[in-house]
């Protein structure tokens, strides 16, 4: 194998190399081509090209303000707290995971234990000037409390705004109109996710 | 009292042949905008007004207001004055090119012509060549080296395309044996089949490409491509006086429209049973789209090569055009 296939490995059969035009070697190839790229009409192309665009008037055009873009469910953006469907209590159990698995080392939480000896979970800021939106939260998560949201306008008076668990955190007003949705993209449940559930063996 | 009333008409006609042009220069822009972001598949203005049709007054409003920077090391009169001939010499030449056929009002026939000069043509192409020092004072006199290349690049340019446009409308005039742009339409009544560019189809190509160079649109606006050299000789304006250089373009751009749409198009005769005027009006409009319609589809050329092509090209089929024209003639 020469050197030249080995840089080719990957290129399928079929390929059609081009070399590129011929270089004109003296005046009269050099006339012959100005005269063949003349009549050639090869501006003509480009006019109906741009005409036909403007006929076809496929405008791609997002009017921003007034019309967004559809975010796909992967996409990464800051981050949001949910709240259980069934009691509206908040998911997270405060067990640390994403504290410790965060590489730019940007979450906090403060827990304390109530007077229910229940852990609670006090206080949770992510630092999103050093956050890099790598989602290891929302994978590690196993309560799918800390997911990605899809809000991506963060202008914002103060640099801790939407860090805050206040901010993240899924309004009261806003769950009972069950409008909390369940996050669809990076570290969640699949969809056939129950039928690998299985119950508890009895003689445990 | 006769002379008076001459005076009197010259004037409204100038006023209102500059107002109208100036302000369909104007709105050139606008259309310009929408017809570059159709083609590029973008809605273009859409905020100002109904789809965007109040741009141009927007555009106007911070053209006025802006602050008038003249920047420390120019020369101030050239710098000053540079816009001035530049949008000047654009309306100047206006003065000689008819728009419509003459028609009656209140009794009175009207000629929509400023001043019907037997060397009309000979008067457009002079002043619109007198434009060029607009873009060579205002770039030599920014003490900026893009504006500097941008006045060099105006003066190659104009010196190879202006041998061009002379000698393509050369044998036209030749046939005709008029330089009066009345005349020159006049010759083409009767029919689309008498219009010049059926027999001068090779001089209304060099016209139309040297019309594209005179106006410094794409694909030969090689004295101010912002790719290479940032805004040519406007780098250094600002405001109104460079709203001058654009409306100019503009007033440039609609005035070699008219002139190609006369020399070569059947001017504003009338075509089977729609009016002259309704012809010339179409003719120019089809002509002010070409021009955007160029500007959307083709690259820019270099320096080098619009020399190469005016010289060793356009040059010399101009003068075989005209030997060829002559020997028929004879």
């Amino acid at each position: 194998m020469e050197l030249k296939d080995f840089k080719n490995r990957n290129i399928a059969p079929g390929y059609i190399f081009f070399e590129g035009e011929k270089v004109p070697e003296n005046g009269w190839q050099m006339f012959k081509r100005t005269v063949k790229r003349s009549i050639k009409g090869e501006l003509f192309v480009g006019l109906w090209i741009v005409f036909r665009e403007m006929i076809r008037f496929d405008i791609h055009t997002v009017q921003y303000p007034a019309e967004k873009l559809e975010m796909g469910p992967r996409y990464r953006a800051v981050h949001r707290l949910l709240r259980l469907f069934e009691s509206g209590s908040e998911r997270c159990i405060g067990c640390g995971l994403c504290e410790k698995i965060c590489i730019s080392n940007c979450i906090r939480m403060d827990t304390h234990v109530d007077e229910r000896s229940r852990k609670v979970v006090s206080e949770y800021s992510i630092n999103f000037g050093r956050c890099i939106f790598c989602g290891y939260c929302a994978e590690v998560c196993p309560e799918l409390a800390i997911v990605h949201g899809s809000d991506y306008e963060n202008a914002s008076e103060q640099r801790a705004h939407f860090g805050l668990k206040e901010d993240m955190l899924t309004p009261l007003d806003t769950f009972k109109a069950k409008q909390q949705q369940e996050f669809p993209g990076f570290g969640a449940l699949s969809d056939n996710a129950d039928e690998f559930v299985k119950k508890t063996p009895l003689a445990y | 009292m006769n002379e008076t009333a001459v005076v009197i008409e010259t004037i409204i006609k100038a006023v209102i042949v500059l107002s109208v042009t100036a302000g369909m220069g104007a709105f050139a822009t606008w259309i310009e905008r929408k017809v570059l972001a159709f083609m590029q598949r973008r809605l273009g203005p859409m905020h100002v007004g109904p789809y965007g049709v109040l741009q141009l007054a927007a555009d106007g409003i911070k053209l006025f207001t802006k602050e008038d920077i003249i920047p420390q090391n120019v020369i101030k009169p050239i710098f000053i004055l540079a816009p001035v001939i530049a949008a000047t010499t654009a309306f100047t030449a206006m003065a000689a090119v008819p728009y419509f056929p003459e028609f009656t009002l209140f009794g009175y026939t009207i000629t929509p012509i400023v001043s019907d000069i037997n060397v009309a043509l000979l008067y457009v192409m002079g002043v619109s060549s007198v434009g060029v020092y607009g873009p060579l004072l205002a770039g030599m006199s920014s003490a900026n080296k893009w504006s500097l290349l941008g006045a060099a690049r105006a003066v190659v340019q104009m010196l190879s395309f202006e041998v061009v446009s002379g000698l393509s409308v050369l044998a036209p005039i030749m046939m005709i044996g008029s330089l009066s742009l009345i005349d020159i339409n006049d010759y083409q009544s009767g029919g689309v089949t008498n219009w010049l560019i059926w027999k001068q189809p090779l001089a209304f190509l060099l016209f139309a490409m040297a019309g594209f160079m005179e106006t410094n649109r794409s694909p030969f606006d090689t004295i101010e491509f912002e790719a290479e050299v940032v805004s040519g000789y406007a780098t250094e304006y600002s405001g109104m006086r460079w709203g001058l250089f654009f409306v100019g373009e503009y007033a440039n751009m609609i005035t070699i429209s008219v002139l190609v749409s006369i020399v070569f198009m059947g001017g504003y005769n009338p075509i089977w049973f729609i009016p002259g005027a309704l012809v010339m009006l179409f003719k120019v409009s089809f002509w002010v789209f070409l021009f955007l319609w160029v500007r959307a589809a083709w690259p820019h050329i270099r320096p080098d090569q619009l020399m190469w092509v005016c010289w060793k090209v356009l040059m010399p089929l101009a003068v075989i055009n005209v030997v060829i024209t002559g020997l028929a003639l004879v």
